[in-house]
């Protein structure tokens, strides 16, 4: 509205990603904003201006969801392999090693036992900083040994999961992890017992549909990509325009795939409600802390 | 049905057809005897078949699993069953014609079939997605493998499909959850489940229907984790790398077998099962009878635990040493990447 018929004078600043000391600030992708990063860190990794979560960190995770010194590891032994000898433009050997390096894992998934308030769980957290979270050979094993020792030692399964899917580079290896993983869900089902999934940003294709969406609660963080199909291969196949905010975890909730989304400062919380009314029937379920 | 589609690598063939036609007519017009020469010309032809199709590179056999002459699962259905009885519908939507699904008899079995459909004209591939299932789809699927082991009927499964439908629709009706529930329940169905591999095993969405007590594959068919034109984008960032993407990807019979992900490759004959439908399907009917009167024997409970022991011994991993930490930085700043 030019009331005096003048133009609004715009101050435009050019913030170049060299611009930015590395490490120290980074700009947010919900709003724009350049956050300080330390400030993210204190903030659980959600932006102070616009809410968006940003991945965290599987040590992060963990203490942000599990009690003090509760958690320990299961299955940090396993490797992948490279069963297909896959070469690329580089080779799966090579994307291997890298992200080892950059991550400080052995692979996208750390699986242990942990308390989440009173209740003795089997936690799953997967991190897409490793190859986008895929699963291979290892994933689905430590998965579906995860599960099977839930169902062996009577816990509930809470699995936090960040994945493109199932890992090319181990081809029809990592495609069967979703029958493998999806059996375990099953026999951990008929034992009564129960099991929660939390989707963050993303989680889709092989890992959405196999133990990701069978959840006997599935609760999604605020804004995450969830979905099948990359939005790109849907409109290039189908040709049509993907209605705003397509497969974020507000469009599934909508839509009735999702129990809930909780943003991330509540989420132990809900957690630890949502386990008070599942806890299986029987087990000794311990007091509340004082 | 003879082929009249010629794949790229066929080309010798059809041009020795050709050239037997040619004869045939020439020896009807002109009267004259040439059968000498045609016996020739049909060994020759037979001999270029076997040596082109015993060296079929891996995009040449996705080539072969997608030729639109090849017998879809209704053919099958036809050709090895008797008394089908289709049923339709998830009862919550719709129905898919993506997915076939029915009572039939093969050989002294009672079973119920179920497989991903192809088109064979515009027509009716847009009724049926090219062969890609929709969420009913697979819904239904569940609804008629869950009527036939109320009943005690095993299972047939025929997997021809590049994969389940990538659409808005598929989205918002959770193609995820209908794959996902499927592999779950596929392992608690307490009869046999004979599942055949005949065209494209496209990745997830041939899965949704691929748990079984009997995987089997045709010779030329494919499974793949991931189409190698979706390979080739993500590897050279150009989907015309798609032969070497399916070479990479290990996809063909014989690479399944070597890895352990399937039973059996079911030969077909000579030339491809588009060459000889009718051979293809007795072939097919035949290992599919076997595996049924293998499995119909088997109690109920031992055949979900040999199911499940199965699918959880797949995969190849290394079992490192219990306290190896790789070097580096152990959780990097998770906003690094942002």
């Amino acid at each position: 509205m030019a009331l005096f018929g003048k133009k609004t004078r715009y101050t435009s600043v050019t913030v170049r990603k060299r611009d930015i000391p590395d490490g120290l600030w980074v700009k947010c992708p919900g709003c724009g904003e350049i956050v300080y990063r330390n400030a993210l860190a204190e903030a659980l990794q959600v932006c102070p201006k616009c809410q968006y979560h940003f991945p965290m960190s599987r040590a992060e995770r963990i203490a942000l969801l599990t009690e003090p010194a509760s958690w320990s590891e299961w299955d940090a032994h396993l490797r992948s392999a490279d069963p297909l000898e896959f070469t690329g433009a580089t080779s799966y050997r090579e994307k291997l090693e890298e992200n080892i390096r950059t991550t400080g894992h052995p692979d996208a998934v750390s699986c242990g036992g942990a308390r989440i308030g009173p209740h003795e769980v089997a936690l799953g957290v997967m991190d897409f900083a490793f190859l986008g979270g895929s699963m291979g050979s290892v994933v689905g094993e430590k998965i579906t040994r995860l599960i099977e020792r839930a169902t062996a030692e009577r816990r509930p399964v809470v699995i936090v999961c960040a994945s493109g899917g199932a890992r090319m580079y181990e081809g029809m290896l990592s495609l069967m992890q979703m029958a493998k993983t999806s059996a375990a869900c099953a026999r951990h089902r008929d034992a009564g017992l129960p099991y929660i999934a939390v989707l963050t940003n993303p989680t889709t294709a092989g890992v959405m549909a196999s133990f990701a969406t069978l959840g006997d609660v599935i609760i999604a963080e605020p804004g995450a990509l969830i979905g099948f199909a990359g939005p790109r291969v849907i409109r290039e196949t189908t040709q049509q325009e993907l209605p705003p905010g397509f497969q974020t975890a507000e469009f599934l909730l909508d839509h009735g795939l999702l129990d809930a989304v909780v943003h991330r400062r509540d989420l132990k919380t809900v957690l630890i409600r949502l386990l008070d009314y599942l806890a299986p029937a029987g087990a000794a379920v311990p007091a509340p802390a004082p | 049905m003879p082929s009249t589609y010629v794949l790229p690598f066929e080309k010798p063939i059809a041009e020795l057809e050709q050239k037997l036609r040619e004869l045939h007519r020439f020896s009807e017009e002109q009267d004259i005897d040439v059968s000498g020469e045609i016996r020739r010309i049909e060994e020759k032809i037979r001999e270029l078949r076997r040596k082109i199709y015993s060296e079929l590179t891996p995009w040449q056999q996705v080539q072969v699993a997608r030729h639109p002459q090849r017998p879809y699962t209704r053919d099958y259905i036809g050709a090895m069953m008797r008394e089908f009885v289709e049923l339709h519908g998830d009862r919550r939507f719709g129905d898919d014609a993506a997915m076939v699904g029915g009572f039939a008899t093969i050989g002294s079995h009672r079973v119920m079939v179920i497989g991903t459909q192809k088109g064979r004209d515009t027509k009716s591939n847009v009724r049926c997605h090219f062969g890609c299932a929709l969420p009913e789809g697979y819904r239904k699927a569940l609804r008629l493998m869950r009527l036939a082991a109320r009943f005690g009927r095993p299972i047939v499964t025929l997997i021809d499909t590049p994969g389940a439908y990538p659409g808005i629709e598929s989205e918002e009706r959770h193609i995820a959850e209908a794959i996902a529930v499927n592999l779950r329940e596929m392992f608690t169905l307490p009869v046999p489940i004979v599942v055949a591999v005949i065209g494209e095993g496209g990745s997830g969405g041939a899965l949704g229907i691929g748990v079984g007590d009997r995987i089997l594959i045709l010779e030329h068919a494919y499974y793949s984790v991931i189409s190698p034109e979706g390979c080739a984008a993500i590897l050279w960032k150009d989907r015309a790398y798609a032969d070497r993407a399916a070479a990479v990807l290990k996809l063909t019979a014989a690479d399944l077998r070597r890895f352990g992900l399937v039973d059996e490759v079911v030969p077909e004959p000579e030339g491809g099962a588009h060459a000889a439908p009718a051979m293809a399907a007795t072939l097919l009917a035949a290992a599919i009878t076997r595996a049924l009167d293998d499995l119909v024997r088997v109690p109920s409970a031992e055949l979900l635990d040999a199911r499940y022991r199965k699918f959880r011994q797949m995969g190849i991993w290394i079992e490192g040493a219990a306290d190896a930490v790789p070097p580096g930085p152990r959780d990097a700043d998770p906003a690094a990447g942002a």
